[in-house]
């Protein structure tokens, strides 16, 4: 007999879940603030320095006066990592999920935006639920909750492609790249690139998807896989799109990959966009 | 050195706009998006009236956060024009001058600019709680069903934007890129 299984009340989750909701809207990643600094000292164009500033400006204004960075909070994606040896009591996992995020968005004055049906109906939900949740097992008797807020205009501008192997790494540079250009201003640039390559045709979009809550400047630990995210990052900033879009040399902040196995016949990639708000936070109970 | 206008916009003022000005906008805009363009077109094909007057004036396409107690309005951004796109050409028409959002638009939309002398101008993506800050009032025009969709009358005060396309047919990224581009 091992020890017995943690017990974990749901109700924390909600609590969890609530905080980062409002917290993460609120408060820029670090990892993109110290980006946005960094490329406010090399952007050549002058006026892709002042939107920077503005930028810059803005993220400040956010965390000290407690406003939503961006207007678009996003739906509520909500990664659960739940240890093995934990036992959720209380209550249903994902209610509480969403009660958290219903909570949140409340309390926080952020914007509600999404609808029930996406064809027909199109009303909004009213209260962002039901917020997009996926759950991994893992070891152990922790659970790790991560928040991100994904805007809408970002996501658009998102694609996907089953590349053969012949295909290698410069079909993957070509279609990432490709991607990115076509984008253009659209995403509120400078964005960060999220990429996912391997597995199959639904794995590759949900990895693209967790690429991006991995912080700007952090690195693959692939060695491989790394030095493809500094090249992709190069090839992206040569576009000359500039922050919004005005022209200039800061069209990316980041590239973060996240690999997969895969199956002979195939080379999938998908490629998932956040602007330079990127809200996302973490905690473990 | 960014130029000072107000609106309503004057066809005078709206032909002196170039791609690429600083301009900071006094004066009421309307907030529309998606949903409330879908309504306003269907109103003007069905010959009825709309719920303001919209010669003259400028849209903004924006969602934006709720208002904290106290304040005029939340976090209020631009969203991606293009969503616009199949409804502009008939606002135009009827006497939209200025429409202010962020990203690309499309052929059509470009060339009811030119035909109908109006402006298209770049807010900052990502930037709303800074803009909220020239937001003064906002007051509730029609649509409330819409939630965050509906149309609101905001009062602005300098809020800062970048002409993208003017009425001469020039286009700010296009010139952007084709600067900064390395082959």
């Amino acid at each position: 007999m091992g020890k017995p299984a943690k017990e974990l009340d749901v109700s924390e989750i909600t609590k969890a879940v609530r905080r980062m909701c409002i917290s993460a809207n609120y408060n820029v990643p670090d990892g993109s603030i110290q980006a946005l600094k960094k490329a406010l000292e090399t952007e050549e164009s002058g006026v892709g320095r002042e939107v920077l500033a503005r930028i810059l400006e803005n993220h400040r204004i956010a965390r000290e006066e407690c406003l939503a960075a961006c207007q678009d909070t996003g739906v509520a994606m909500v990664f659960v990592e739940a240890g093995q040896d934990v036992r959720f009591v209380g209550g249903e996992l994902y209610d509480a999920i969403n009660e958290g995020v219903r909570q949140g968005y409340r309390d926080g004055y952020l914007r509600n935006s999404v609808v029930t049906d996406p064809l027909f109906e199109r009303v909004n939900t009213g209260d962002n639920t039901p917020a997009f949740i996926y759950v991994d097992i893992v070891p152990g008797r922790d659970v790790k909750i991560t928040v991100a807020a994904k805007g809408g205009g970002a996501e658009n501008m998102s694609g996907l492609r089953m590349l053969t192997p012949a295909a290698g790494v410069e079909g993957i540079k070509q279609f990432v790249v490709e991607q990115v250009a076509n984008a253009g201003p659209n995403p509120c640039p400078p964005v960060v690139v999220g990429v996912g390559i391997g597995g199959t045709f639904d794995r590759v979009a949900v990895l693209a998807k967790k690429a991006l809550l991995r912080s700007v400047g952090s690195h693959n630990p692939h060695p491989m896989y790394a030095k493809l995210e500094a090249e992709l990052l190069e090839e992206i900033n040569k576009l000359g799109i500039g922050p919004q879009g005005f022209g200039g040399r800061t069209t990316a902040l980041g590239v973060n990959i996240e690999f997969a196995p895969c199956h002979i016949a195939s080379l999938p990639v998908a490629v998932n966009l956040n602007c330079h708000v990127g809200p996302h936070e973490s905690v473990i109970l | 050195m960014a130029r000072r206008i107000s609106t309503p916009l004057t066809d005078d003022v709206v032909k002196t706009l170039k791609a690429g000005d600083n301009v900071l906008i006094s004066g009421v805009i309307y907030t529309a998006r998606d949903a409330a363009h879908k309504r306003l077109v269907a109103l003007i094909e069905k010959g009825e009236e709309l719920p303001m007057d919209i010669r003259g004036q400028v849209i903004y396409y924006v969602g934006p956060c709720p208002a904290k107690p106290g304040m005029a309005i939340g976090s209020a951004g631009p969203t991606t024009s293009g969503r616009m796109d199949p409804y502009a050409p008939i606002l135009m028409e009827n006497g939209l001058k200025g429409m202010i959002g962020k990203g690309r638009r499309s052929d059509s939309v470009r060339n009811a600019m030119v035909k109908w002398n109006a402006v298209y101008f770049a807010a900052i993506g990502g930037a709303g709680a800074l803009l909220s800050k020239c937001v003064k009032a906002a007051d509730l025009v029609a649509y409330e069903d819409l939630g965050p969709e509906a149309i609101r009358r905001l009062t602005v005060e300098d809020f800062p934007v970048v002409v993208v396309n003017d009425a001469h047919g020039n286009d700010l990224y296009e010139q952007g890129v084709k600067e900064y581009r390395i082959k």
